[in-house]
C-alpha cells in the first residue's frame, strides 16, 4: 500500500537533512581556504533559518494540527477503533519545541563559527554533525510512536559524541566523548528495554494507542485477562525504565554525574548544545512518553518525577557551589535547572503542568545560551576559563560583563532578570496550586543555594583585578608578555559572530523579562492536539 | 480624581536616570555628582506633589491609581496607588534618597576613603535602581508586583555593600542577599497560597474581602509564610542576624537607606498584605508575633549595651525599634497599628540621621570603635556632638520628639489588645517592652557618655593613611599635650618625610572638623521632621488612622 506523505509537515527536519548533506559535499569540493569555513557556517545558518521559517509558517497558519505517517483507517485494527495513530504530528507542542531548538541552534552555529575560525577542527564534519543533531532534536517533539522517539533521540545523541571528540589532540575531550558515549548507550539500552516491555503489553507503539491501553480504555492485548486482573506489575517496571532512560539524557539525579566532565571536556559550543538543545530534546521525549503515552500511569511516575526533581535541583546546586571552572559551574547549574523544569511534571492534577515546564525551558534556553556565549568569548582569551578569569570583566569589556551579569541574575531568578524570576514564579505557582508544598519548599531552599554561586560569580565581574598578577591576555599588556599563555593561536581576533550570539540570546532574554506573556502565550495552549 | 501619572513618574524618573547613565556614560562623567542629585531631586518632586495633592479626606482609599494588565497569564497587573499608609513611606524614601545624594554630591572633597571617587557612575546607578525598587514596593497594589519590587532592591543593595563596603564586605553582602532571598522566596510561596485560594492578586480586592474564602488553617499557613519573609526583612528577633553585619559593613548611604527604607519594606508588608488579607491568620499568630517582638526589643537593647562599634550599636538598636513596630502590629488594634506605622516613619528619620552621623564620625576618625573615638566629641566638634546627642535622645524616645509616640502607642495598644487576643499575655509584653524602652535609654546614654562627653583625648592615635599622624594638630582646643609623645613614636618610622617637609601645609586633622555645609544640608530636613512629628504627631496619625481602620476592619 502507498502512504501519502505530507512534505510540508516534515519540511523543517527535511531541510536540515538536505543542508547537512550539502555541507558535507561543499566541504569535499570547495577549495580549502579560510573563506570556506565562513561560507560553510553561513550555509548552515541559512539552512537553520529556512527550517525555522517553515516552523513559523506552520505555527502561523493555524488550523488543526497536521500529521503524517499515519496508519490508514482500514489498517488501524478492528473497525478502526481508538484514536488516530500517526508517527509525525506538528501541533503546538512540536512547533514550540522546534522553534526554540532552531533559535538556539542559530546561537550555537554563531558560536561554532568563532570556535572553528582557529582551524584545527574539520569544518564540514562539524556542521554536518551539528545539523544531524538538529534534525533529531526537531523530529523528536513531533514523534508520536515509540520507535520514532528512540530513533530521534539517538539521532540527537550520536553526533554529539563525535562533536565532543572533535577537539582532537585534547585528552579531556576524548575522555568526555567516551564518557558521554558510554552513559548514553547504557541509557538507551535501559530505555529500549522499558520500551519493549511497554510494547509487549500494549501491543502498539503509537503513543495514542498506549494511552488508551494504559488508562484502561482498551484491553491490553499482551495480557491474559484470565490470569491478571487489570494491568500486570511489569508495566510499572517498564515505566520506571523508560523514565530512567530519559533521566540520563537530561542529566537528572541519579544519572547526573557525567555532566560536568563532559561539558568541560567538550568545546564551549558543544557544551551549550548539550545544555540547551540536547536537554530540550530529552524533555520533549520525557513529556511525550509520560503525559501523552502513559497518562494513565501517572500514579506510578508522578511521585518518581517529584523525588527526582527534588534530588536533581539539590544535587546540582550543591555541586555547583564548589566549582572554580566556569563551564563546570554552568554544567551543574544546568543540572539544577533541569530539576526546576522537571518539578511541574510531578503535578498530575493540574493541566498546565506541561505548559509550565515548557515555559521554564524556553526561558532557561535564552538565559543559559547568553551565559554560554559570554563564556565562549572569554574562553578565547584565557587558557583555563576559571571563575577568577572573570574578575573585573565589567571594566575590561563592559558589554560582555553586563551581558553575563544579566544572564546570571536571570538564572538566579532575581530582578532585573525578570525572565528567570517569572519562570520560577510559574513553577512555584504550579506546585502550590497542585498541592506539592514539599516540593515548593525544597525548590525555595534551592533557589537560595543557587543564588550563592550566581551572585559570587556576578560579584567577581565587578571586582577590579588585583594588580597585573593574573592579567587576562588583553592585547595591551605586551609589556608583561610573560603572563601571556602560550597556547592561544589567534588571541586577539574580535570574534564578531560570538558577539552576535550574545546579542541574540540577550535580546530574547530581555524580551522575556519585560513581556513574559509571550512565553505563556506560546506554551500555555500547547496541550496536545 | 487625578490620573496615575504621579506614581508612574516616581518610578520612571530614577529608572530613566539609571538607564541614561548606562547608555551615555561618557557624556555624563564630568557632571556625575550633580547628575545623581538632579535625578533624585526630580524624583523627589512628584513625591512632594503627591503629598500636596493627596486627598486627605479619603486617606483610607488608594489614590492616584494605575491599573494596567502586565502578564495576564499570571494574573499580574501593574497596579499602583497611594493611601494613608504608603504616602509617608513614599515621601520618606524619596527624601532619604535625595539626602543621600546631597551628602554624596558635595562630600568627599577630602581624600579619605575611596567612595564617591571609586566608580561614581556605578554608585549613582546602583542608588537610582535601589530607589525604583523601594518606591515601587510602597506603591504596588498587586501581590506579585509587590514581590517583584521587593526583590529589585536585593541586587543593588548587594553591590552597595559588596563593592563600597568596609573590611568584611564580601561576607556581609552574601549573608544579606542569601538571608533576604530565603525570606522572600518563602514569602512568595505564601503569596501564591493566597492567590491559589482567593483567586486574585489584587491587594485592594483581597483587603476588601477580609480573608473570606480562605479557611482558617490556610490563612495561618499563608500568614506564617508571608510573615517569615517580611520578618527577615524587618528584621524580627531570631531572623535578624544578617542586619548587624550588613549595617556595619555598608557605606554610609547604604546604611541610611537600609535602616531608613529597606527595613520599612518588611513592616509595610505586614500592614499592607499580611494583616488585612489574612485577618484570621493574623489573629492566630499575633501572640507569637508579639512574643518575638518583645524578645527583639530586649535582645536588641542588651546587644547594644555590649557593642563597641558605633555603627553596630545603631544596627542593633534597629532590631529593638523594629520590635516595637512589630509589637504594635501584633496588638491588631488601631492604636497599636497606628503606633507601629508612626514608629516606622520615625525610625526611618532618626536612624537615618544616626547612620549619617556614624558615617561622618567614621569618616573623620577612620574607626567607629567607641573606645578608640575617645570621647569629648561635644568639646572638640560641638555641632556634630550636639546633633549626635539630639539623634540619640530622639531615638531613645524622649517625649516631644518623633521616637516617643510610636513606642508609646505600641505599648498602649498592648495594654488593650484586640478582642480574642489574650490580654494577660499582652500586658506582660507591655511590661517587658517598657523595660526594653528603659534599656534603650540606658545604652544610648552610655554611648553618649562614651563618645560625646568626657575630656577629648586620643587613646590610640593610629597613623592614618594620607594624614601625617605626627604633625602637630593645628587646633587642639582641649588637646592634652601629655598624650602627644605616643604618636610620633608609633609612626616616626613610617612618615618621616611628610613631617619634615612642611608640617604647616598638611591637611587639617579631620578629627577636628565640625559639621560641614553639605552635611548640614543633608541632615537638617531629618532633624526638622523629627521635631515636627514629635511636637505634632497628629500630622501623621490623621493620615494613617482611616487607612488603619479599613485594614483592621475584620479583626477589631
Amino acid at each position: 500500500m502507498i502512504q501519502q506523505i505530507d512534505y510540508y509537515v516534515i519540511a523543517p527536519p527535511l531541510v536540515l537533512a538536505l543542508v547537512a548533506a550539502l555541507v558535507l559535499l561543499l566541504d569535499a569540493f570547495l577549495p580549502a581556504r579560510p573563506g570556506t569555513r565562513t561560507a560553510l557556517g553561513l550555509v548552515t545558518l541559512a539552512g537553520v533559518a529556512i527550517s525555522l521559517a517553515f516552523v513559523v509558517a506552520q505555527a502561523l497558519s493555524g488550523g488543526p494540527p497536521r500529521s503524517t505517517f499515519c496508519v490508514p483507517p482500514n489498517l488501524a485494527g478492528p473497525a478502526g477503533q481508538g484514536p488516530a495513530m500517526c508517527s509525525f504530528v506538528a501541533d503546538r507542542f512540536t512547533l514550540v519545541f522546534a522553534g526554540m531548538v532552531l533559535v538556539a541552534a542559530v546561537v550555537v552555529v554563531l558560536m561554532s563559527m568563532t570556535q572553528l575560525a582557529d582551524g584545527g577542527i574539520p569544518v564540514g564534519e562539524w556542521y554536518f554533525l551539528l545539523l544531524c543533531t538538529l534534525v533529531g532534536a526537531i523530529t523528536l517533539p513531533a514523534s508520536r510512536d515509540l520507535v520514532m522517539l528512540v530513533v530521534a533521540l539517538e539521532l540527537v545523541s550520536l553526533p554529539v559524541f563525535a562533536l565532543t571528540a572533535m577537539k582532537r589532540y585534547d585528552g579531556r575531550a576524548s575522555e568526555a566523548a567516551v564518557k558521554l558515549f558510554v552513559v548514553s548507550v547504557v541509557s538507551t539500552a535501559i530505555m529500549l528495554f522499558g520500551v519493549s516491555l511497554l510494547y509487549g503489553i500494549a501491543g502498539a507503539i503509537y503513543l495514542s494507542r498506549l494511552a488508551a491501553v494504559f488508562s484502561g480504555q482498551i484491553e491490553a492485548p499482551g495480557v491474559d485477562p484470565a490470569l491478571v486482573q487489570g494491568l500486570p506489575a511489569v508495566v510499572t517496571v517498564g515505566v520506571v525504565l523508560v523514565v530512567a532512560g530519559f533521566a540520563f539524557k537530561i542529566a537528572a539525579v541519579p544519572f547526573h554525574s557525567w555532566a560536568a566532565d563532559v561539558y568541560q571536556g567538550a568545546s564551549v559550543p558543544v557544551a551549550a548544545l548539550l545544555s540547551v538543545i540536547s536537554k530540550a530534546a530529552g524533555f520533549a521525549g520525557l513529556i511525550l512518553v509520560l503525559v501523552v503515552g502513559l497518562s494513565g500511569q501517572a500514579a506510578t511516575w508522578a511521585p518518581i518525577i517529584g523525588i527526582v526533581a527534588a534530588l536533581t535541583m539539590t544535587a546540582g546546586n550543591l555541586l555547583a557551589m564548589r566549582q572554580r571552572s566556569a563551564v563546570r559551574l554552568l554544567a551543574w547549574s544546568s543540572v539544577a535547572q533541569s530539576g526546576y523544569i522537571l518539578a511541574p511534571l510531578a503535578i498530575t492534577a493540574a493541566s498546565g503542568a506541561v505548559g509550565t515546564s515548557m515555559a521554564y525551558l524556553v526561558i532557561y534556553a535564552a538565559m543559559n545560551l547568553g551565559a554560554f556565549a559570554v563564556v565562549m568569548l572569554i574562553s578565547r582569551t584565557v587558557t583555563r576559563n576559571e571563575l577568577d578569569d572573570y574578575r573585573g570583566l565589567a571594566f575590561r569589556s563592559p558589554a560582555a560583563g553586563l551581558a553575563l551579569a544579566f544572564c546570571l541574575v536571570c538564572l538566579a531568578g532575581l530582578p532585573p532578570g525578570l525572565a528567570g524570576l517569572f519562570a520560577k514564579v510559574f513553577v512555584f505557582r504550579e506546585l502550590v496550586v497542585g498541592g506539592s508544598g514539599w516540593l515548593a519548599l525544597i525548590m525555595a531552599v534551592n533557589t537560595v543555594i543557587g543564588l550563592y554561586y550566581y551572585a559570587t560569580w556576578t560579584a567577581r565581574l565587578f571586582t577590579p583585578t588585583p594588580g597585573t598578577s593574573r592579567a587576562p591576555t588583553s592585547p595591551i599588556p605586551s609589556a608583561t608578555g610573560e603572563s601571556l599563555p602560550p597556547a592561544s593561536p589567534t588571541p586577539h581576533r574580535p570574534p564578531a559572530t560570538t558577539w552576535l550570539a550574545i546579542g541574540l540570546a540577550l535580546v530574547v532574554a530581555v524580551l522575556f523579562s519585560f513581556a513574559p506573556q509571550v512565553v505563556l502565550d506560546m506554551t500555555s495552549l500547547s496541550a496536545f492536539g | 480624581m487625578m490620573g496615575g501619572w504621579l506614581p508612574i513618574t516616581l518610578l520612571a524618573v530614577p529608572l530613566l536616570g539609571a538607564l541614561l547613565l548606562l547608555l551615555a556614560p561618557h557624556a555624563l562623567r564630568p557632571i556625575l555628582r550633580t547628575y545623581g542629585l538632579v535625578v533624585s531631586g526630580i524624583a523627589l518632586a512628584p513625591a512632594v506633589l503627591l503629598v500636596v495633592t493627596f486627598d486627605y479626606g479619603r486617606a483610607a482609599a488608594p489614590q492616584f491609581e494605575v491599573d494596567v494588565p502586565w502578564i495576564p497569564g499570571l494574573g499580574l497587573r501593574f497596579h499602583l496607588g497611594v493611601d494613608g499608609i504608603s504616602l509617608p513611606l513614599v515621601a520618606l524614601t524619596a527624601l532619604l534618597t535625595f539626602l543621600c545624594f546631597v551628602y554624596l554630591c558635595w562630600g568627599r572633597t577630602r581624600d579619605s576613603g575611596p567612595f564617591m571617587s571609586d566608580r561614581p557612575r556605578a554608585l549613582v546607578f546602583t542608588l537610582l535602581v535601589l530607589e525604583v525598587g523601594m518606591i515601587g514596593t510602597f506603591l504596588a497594589l498587586d501581590l506579585l508586583l509587590f514581590f517583584v519590587f521587593f526583590e529589585i532592591v536585593l541586587i543593588p543593595m548587594y553591590f552597595l555593600i559588596g563593592i563600597w563596603g568596609g573590611e568584611g564586605r564580601r561576607g556581609a553582602a552574601v549573608k544579606f542577599i542569601l538571608y533576604t532571598l530565603l525570606g522572600s522566596v518563602v514569602m512568595l510561596l505564601g503569596l501564591l497560597i493566597v492567590w491559589a485560594q482567593a483567586g486574585t492578586l489584587d491587594i485592594e480586592a483581597l483587603t476588601a474581602a477580609h480573608g473570606s474564602g480562605m479557611s482558617r488553617s490556610v490563612q495561618i499557613l499563608a500568614f506564617v509564610a508571608i510573615g517569615i519573609g517580611l520578618a527577615v526583612k524587618t528584621p524580627m528577633w531570631p531572623l535578624h542576624t544578617w542586619l548587624p553585619d550588613a549595617h556595619t559593613e555598608a557605606p554610609t548611604v547604604g546604611s541610611v537607606l537600609l535602616a531608613g527604607v529597606l527595613l520599612k519594606m518588611g513592616t509595610y508588608g505586614f500592614a499592607r498584605i499580611a494583616i488585612p488579607v489574612l485577618p484570621e491568620g493574623a489573629a492566630a499568630v499575633a501572640p507569637w508575633l508579639g512574643a518575638f517582638a518583645v524578645v527583639g526589643i530586649v535582645y536588641g537593647a542588651l546587644a547594644c549595651l555590649a557593642q563597641r562599634d558605633l555603627k553596630r550599636m545603631i544596627a542593633y538598636s534597629s532590631v529593638g525599634h523594629m520590635g516595637f513596630v512589630l509589637l504594635g502590629f501584633a496588638t491588631l488594634t488601631p492604636v497599636g497599628t497606628n503606633g507601629a506605622l508612626f514608629a516606622n516613619v520615625a525610625h526611618g528619620l532618626i536612624t537615618g540621621l544616626l547612620f549619617f552621623l556614624a558615617g561622618a564620625i567614621k569618616e573623620r576618625h577612620h574607626t567607629a570603635d567607641m573606645p578608640s573615638l575617645g570621647g569629648g566629641l561635644l568639646a572638640r566638634v560641638p555641632r556634630l556632638g550636639s546633633v549626635l546627642t539630639f539623634a540619640a535622645i530622639a531615638s531613645l524616645g524622649l517625649p516631644g520628639l518623633a521616637g516617643f509616640w510610636g513606642e508609646m502607642l505600641a505599648l498602649l495598644g498592648a495594654f488593650q489588645p484586640a478582642n480574642g487576643l489574650p490580654r494577660g499575655l499582652f500586658l506582660t509584653y507591655m511590661v517587658i517592652g517598657g523595660l526594653g524602652a528603659l534599656l534603650t535609654a540606658a545604652y544610648f546614654l552610655v554611648m553618649l557618655s562614651r563618645v560625646t562627653h568626657g575630656r577629648p583625648h586620643d587613646t590610640t592615635p593610629q597613623p592614618l593613611p594620607g594624614t601625617p599622624a605626627g604633625t602637630p594638630r593645628p587646633d587642639p582646643i582641649h588637646a592634652t599635650p601629655d598624650e602627644r609623645p605616643t604618636a610620633p613614636a608609633a609612626s616616626s618610622g613610617r612618615l618621616p618625610a611628610t613631617i619634615t617637609l612642611d608640617p604647616s601645609t598638611g591637611p587639617p586633622d579631620p578629627r577636628q572638623e565640625d559639621i560641614t555645609r553639605h552635611e548640614l544640608l543633608a541632615w537638617t530636613p531629618l532633624v526638622v521632621l523629627t521635631v515636627l512629628f514629635g511636637l505634632w504627631p497628629g500630622l501623621l496619625l490623621s493620615l494613617t488612622t482611616p487607612a488603619v481602620q479599613v485594614l483592621l476592619g475584620a479583626v477589631s
